[in-house]
């Protein structure tokens, strides 16, 4: 692999390769030495445009744990403010010698453009571009959900089969379209419950099953998964719910409907949550939940990520002097 | 290309008969003592070795396999890797490990090998047996338990067949031009 930029062009066979992975690097991290040589001498820019905790210091942790060096880009306070640009920034990070660039950032496809510029030969790994995809995340839900269905037999398994209900603000999660495209992929069904005016344009090309009602998803799709999205009021500029008690009552994970999921059901959320807005707290803290194991799989995920991008010999054609 | 057969199934066996005496007898029984082979071949090869030494001692012996991947020095010189599952049976704090590997080369995979053990905790020692040594070592490193001296050129090309993984047990020589000094 190159990069990773999103998840709609990813194979299947990529997708379980990376899991796989994923595997070996939380075995290690069950150790007293959880330190791995492996990108010892390599550096790992995380450019951050965009405010994240959880996601840059699961990077973070991630390029640490495998030797290599850090450094954090943060845009507040930097040139950025002062007017420089993405090339301007790119090209100071190859003048660095950066093998590996994190980027997240507001604009859709900025990832892209950094890994197809010509400005940078660093890999360039997406960490959320705008409302268009997060791969990292779906990558470690899709570890998630595979550790919960299959436990320690989950290597090599993919998710046939598996009922996935993704619940919330999709038109502006990146979260949710990552997800979509790798859980095809990996051969689940994936269903969508949203308002009609948080549903992205394009949706009805999707291969999804569409729902306005949450009551009606669960009662249909009978979920293995359901993974509930923030409400990104950051994002959203106009009203698209009528308050937010109305949006709770609709499609919030209260404990009623937890109540009503199978036994086998697991509840998802990326983080942060809005408790008492699209989940209760009993769902939240219900042993069905899988918050925290989600934020622990991120790392071992990333590692993998970081290990497959950076760790190979690089094409002769790309390698370019200076 | 000629290929030439080394080793036949019937020789691998009795290769592994010889190394697992040697085992017993260098440690002076089976107490503290783990064979860890290195995938793929080599982790086959430890639970061969292991059952020989079962049948021998009537004690089983743990057997564990010990990805190397993620410490090799090299990987920025070879296509991306995939790594292998680890398995260790036990803390390796003061015992006897036996590493296990099909063929014995540069040394790096044993490099890397003895690099991932000690993240494992701290052997009382470790020796190192293959089933064959085909020379050409880059480091200083070498085997205590050795099936077969095979000295080879370098651009020949060793390959050990295993039942459990390839259908059937042999060792094969293949390509290369013969080269002085190869006959020791």
């Amino acid at each position: 692999m190159r990069h990773l930029l999103d998840t709609r062009t990813l194979s299947r066979d990529d997708a379980i390769l990376i899991l796989d992975t994923a595997e070996d690097m939380a075995a290690t991290q069950q150790r007293e030495m959880k330190k791995l040589p492996t990108l010892r001498g390599k550096s790992v820019v995380n450019l951050f445009f965009e405010d994240s905790t959880r996601t840059r210091i699961s990077f973070e942790a991630a390029a640490k744990r495998l030797s290599a060096d850090v450094i954090n880009f943060s845009a507040k306070g930097s040139s950025v403010s002062k007017g420089e640009s993405l090339k301007d920034t790119a090209q100071t990070l190859q003048a660095i010698g950066a093998d590996g660039v994190i980027i997240r950032h507001p604009a859709s496809g900025a990832a892209s453009r950094l890994a197809s510029s010509g400005w940078i030969d660093a890999g360039v790994l997406n960490a959320g571009d705008g409302t268009h995809e997060h791969p990292t995340q779906a990558l470690l839900d899709a570890f998630t959900m595979r550790r919960r269905l299959h436990g320690d037999a989950s290597r090599g398994q993919s998710l046939d089969g598996v009922s996935v209900v993704i619940v919330g603000d999709i038109a502006h999660s990146r979260v949710a379209r990552s997800n979509l495209w790798l859980l095809n992929a990996l051969g689940a069904k994936v269903s969508l419950v949203a308002p009609e005016t948080l549903l992205p344009f394009g949706v009805r090309e999707w291969p999804v099953t569409l729902y306005h009602s949450l009551d009606d998803a669960l009662a249909t799709e009978r979920p293995d998964v359901v993974m509930m999205l923030r409400i990104q009021t950051e994002r959203m500029h106009a009203a698209f719910f009528p308050n937010e008690r109305e949006y709770a009552r609709n499609w919030g994970l209260d404990d009623a409907r937890l109540a009503r999921l199978t036994e086998r059901a697991i509840v998802m959320h990326p983080g942060p949550m809005n408790r008492g807005l699209e989940i209760s707290s009993g769902a939240a803290d219900s042993p069905r939940s899988t918050v925290l194991e989600q934020v622990a799989n991120g790392v071992s995920v990333r590692m993998a990520c970081l290990f497959l991008l950076l760790s190979g010999e690089r094409p002769q054609s790309e390698r370019t002097e200076g | 290309m000629t290929t030439r057969t080394v080793l036949d199934g019937a020789e691998i066996s009795r290769a592994l008969t010889r190394i697992s005496h040697e085992i017993i007898e260098a440690n002076k029984g089976v107490a503290d003592l783990v064979l860890v082979g290195i995938p793929t071949r080599g982790s086959m090869l430890a639970r061969r070795i292991a059952e020989i030494i079962s049948r021998i001692e009537g004690v089983d012996v743990p057997v564990g396999s010990l990805d190397t991947t993620m410490y090799r020095d090299d990987l920025a010189q070879h296509p991306t890797r995939a790594p292998h599952p680890t398995d260790m049976p036990m803390s390796v704090d003061g015992v006897t490990v036996v590493l296990v590997d099909d063929v014995l080369f540069s040394g790096r995979t044993v490099r890397a090998a003895l690099d991932a053990l000690g993240d494992h905790g701290r052997p009382k020692a470790v020796r190192l047996a293959a089933l064959i040594d085909r020379g050409h070592r880059e480091l200083p490193i070498r085997a205590d338990y050795i099936g077969k001296n095979l000295p080879s050129s370098r651009d020949e090309r060793i390959s050990v067949k295993l039942t459990e993984h390839d259908g059937e047990d042999s060792v094969t020589i293949s390509g290369g031009t013969r080269e002085a000094g190869e006959s020791a």
